[in-house]
């Protein structure tokens, strides 16, 4: 129980973040018409292309000679960037269709 | 506060608002530039301003920028190319992306705790005290490491199969005893995680990779049974795992963006698959066993009897001289790529003064909005699509209703049969019209494996066909009238 309360309290900022996000997530979707859903989702798939963070971090702190850190830290870094750059662009193109048209 | 952190700190405002202002369709693509410029301003920041714990900076530039520019260059160019019809299986790619990536994080990770730990038998007896002292806490980063690695693999497998059966390249496919099977490799999965946990001092890389290789086929086995209609469902789920998988990321590195943003869209994306499974009155839990087709077909209703057909001469006449035409595009529509022609017919009989609307059911295509995104890319107007409420509210003075490629989302007994299992979906009542038109490939029943009275109502048309093909010989015949 000791154990639990003292991984509680040195992490309490994080779980603070986790708890918040879980709710403002659940409110910003909440009121979307269903006619977004689709460019919704597509945003949503952009938004967690912020892994590239992660592979970025690890490229990084990769000492120059340890190959296999630098084959798979740079594998992560093109995967993570098509997550980003491919899933924001896809989105946008969904979203141009919704614009008014011009008479 | 270091300028990283306010860098991270405006990326996540960036996130929510983007989300926020992509859910109103005046403000979405703006929302969608917003998150993007967060995005941007969050990469560059972690390249140029990380410090690691012992205050290393961001090394080995060149393979970072290598990486960004590749990915970036065939994102863009994939993304720009793809078909409006192929957006689904394109964010399945790009999903299946992100959760490679982050496994990859989590095996790059493991190597480098691996490593760490292999120095430590050296140290003198009153450090080794320290370094046990320590090892508590690793607990934890390998507990992180391992679902990282788990939710990735399995969401990279399974975009990948989702994506395969989105462009038809793969079957649906099951064998007896397959759930038994996915349980058995769940379990098998879990206690391989657990003995890493255990021994965490060990290191054991066999079992890591026997690990990743199990996770890999779990992703397969578990999307392969579902059918390829219930693809967007799986992809919405899948989307929040990759989410979760990102914030795993935030946990290992305590990095706040991370964190912020993988969260936002796990648990985003999770109320958007309920969302959508909610639409077609199904509960998650039967979406992901796949029951629906199989246990449909057995309680098969009555055979319908008898159908009557219209030409399409005729139902190029009904329609042209008609005052209110509904149209109410389903899947079909998606799949013979036939909104162009569909918009050309609404502005042909809207040049001979015939009152002309779209009735969206919310699930039509199967894919919340694919519909409307559909139909804005034919140029047709906003204001002519008709959500369910309103569309329920018009069909009385409707005199024809055009069916194109629908078919469970007009089936009456979603609100007379309580045996039916699509009883409670909400449906489009298009019986309430005077001329009801169905264009279908075949009598074959649709997705939810049932038949459709209405079909069989003395209202009711048919006019076999791929959509494209069926609308073009209408437009032809209305403009030799």
């Amino acid at each position: 129980m000791d154990k639990i309360i003292e991984a509680i309290s040195a992490h309490e900022q994080i779980i603070f973040i986790v708890i918040l996000m879980i709710f403002v997530g659940i409110e910003v979707i909440g009121r979307v018409p269903s006619v977004l859903h689709t460019p919704l989702m597509s945003g949503a798939n952009a938004i967690h292309g912020v892994v590239i963070i992660g592979a970025i971090i690890v490229m990084g702190k990769a000492e120059t000679d340890n190959y296999p850190a630098l084959v798979l830290g740079f594998l992560a870094v093109v995967l993570g960037t098509l997550n980003v750059v491919g899933g924001f662009v896809v989105t946008d193109r969904m979203l141009e269709m919704f614009k008014k048209k011009k008479k | 506060m270091s300028l990283l952190s306010i860098i991270y700190l405006f990326a996540s405002v960036t996130f929510i608002l983007g989300l926020k202002m992509l859910s109103h369709p005046l403000t979405a693509r703006r929302g969608n530039l917003v998150a993007a410029a967060g995005m941007t301003a969050a990469i560059f920041g972690t390249i140029f301003l990380y410090r690691d714990e012992t205050g290393h900076p961001t090394g080995n530039f060149a393979w970072i920028f290598g990486g960004l520019i590749i990915g970036s260059i065939i994102g863009t160019v994939i993304a720009r190319r793809v078909k409006m019809t192929a957006m689904p299986e394109m964010v399945s790619l790009f999903n299946g992306m992100g959760g490679a990536c982050a496994a990859l994080i989590s095996m790059v990770e493991f190597n480098h705790m691996a490593k760490a730990a292999s120095v430590v038998p050296q140290l003198s007896p009153a450090e080794l005290m320290q370094a046990a002292e320590l090892a508590e806490p690793s607990v934890g980063k390998m507990l992180i490491i391992l679902l990282g690695l788990i939710i990735g693999s399995v969401s990279f497998a399974g975009s990948m199969i989702a994506f395969g059966k989105l462009n038809g390249s793969i079957k649906d496919f099951s064998f007896k005893g397959q759930q038994t099977f996915n349980i058995v490799l769940l379990t098998l999965l879990v206690l391989l995680a657990g003995y890493l946990l255990v021994n965490a001092g060990s290191f054991n890389y066999t079992v890591f990779y026997v690990l990743f290789a199990l996770s890999i086929l779990y992703g397969v086995f578990f999307v392969l049974p579902i059918g390829g209609a219930d693809m967007p469902v799986v992809i919405s789920l899948l989307n929040s795992f990759t989410g979760v998988a990102a914030a795993c990321g935030g946990f290992l590195y305590d990095n706040q963006v991370m964190l912020t943003g993988g969260i936002l869209v796990g648990a985003a994306g999770t109320l958007l698959t309920i969302l959508m499974c909610k639409a077609m009155n199904r509960s998650l839990w039967n979406v992901l066993l796949g029951a629906f087709g199989g246990g449909a077909a057995a309680a098969q209703s009555e055979q319908g009897g008898a159908y009557k057909e219209i030409n399409l001469n005729d139902a190029a006449v009904v329609m042209s001289y008609a005052s209110k035409v509904m149209i109410v595009p389903g899947y079909g529509l998606a799949v013979a790529q036939a909104q162009h022609v569909c918009h050309e017919l609404e502005k042909l009989l809207e040049e001979k003064g015939v009152d002309v609307k779209y009735a969206i059911h919310p699930v039509a295509g199967r894919m919340p909005g694919h519909m409307n995104v559909l139909l804005a890319e034919a140029d047709v107007d906003y204001e002519r699509l008709l959500e369910m409420e309103q569309a329920n509210e018009e069909f009385k003075s409707c005199d024809v209703v055009l069916i194109l490629g629908a078919n469970d989302v007009v089936n009456p007994a979603a609100k007379t049969d309580s045996a039916s299992p699509i009883y409670g979906m909400p449906i489009l009542e298009v019986e309430q019209s005077k001329l009801v038109i169905v264009n279908k490939r075949s009598m074959k029943p649709g997705y939810a494996g049932i038949e459709n009275m209405l079909f069989f109502q003395p209202k009711t048309s048919m006019l076999f066909g791929d959509a494209k093909g069926v609308l073009q010989k209408i437009v032809t015949e209305i403009k030799a009238l």
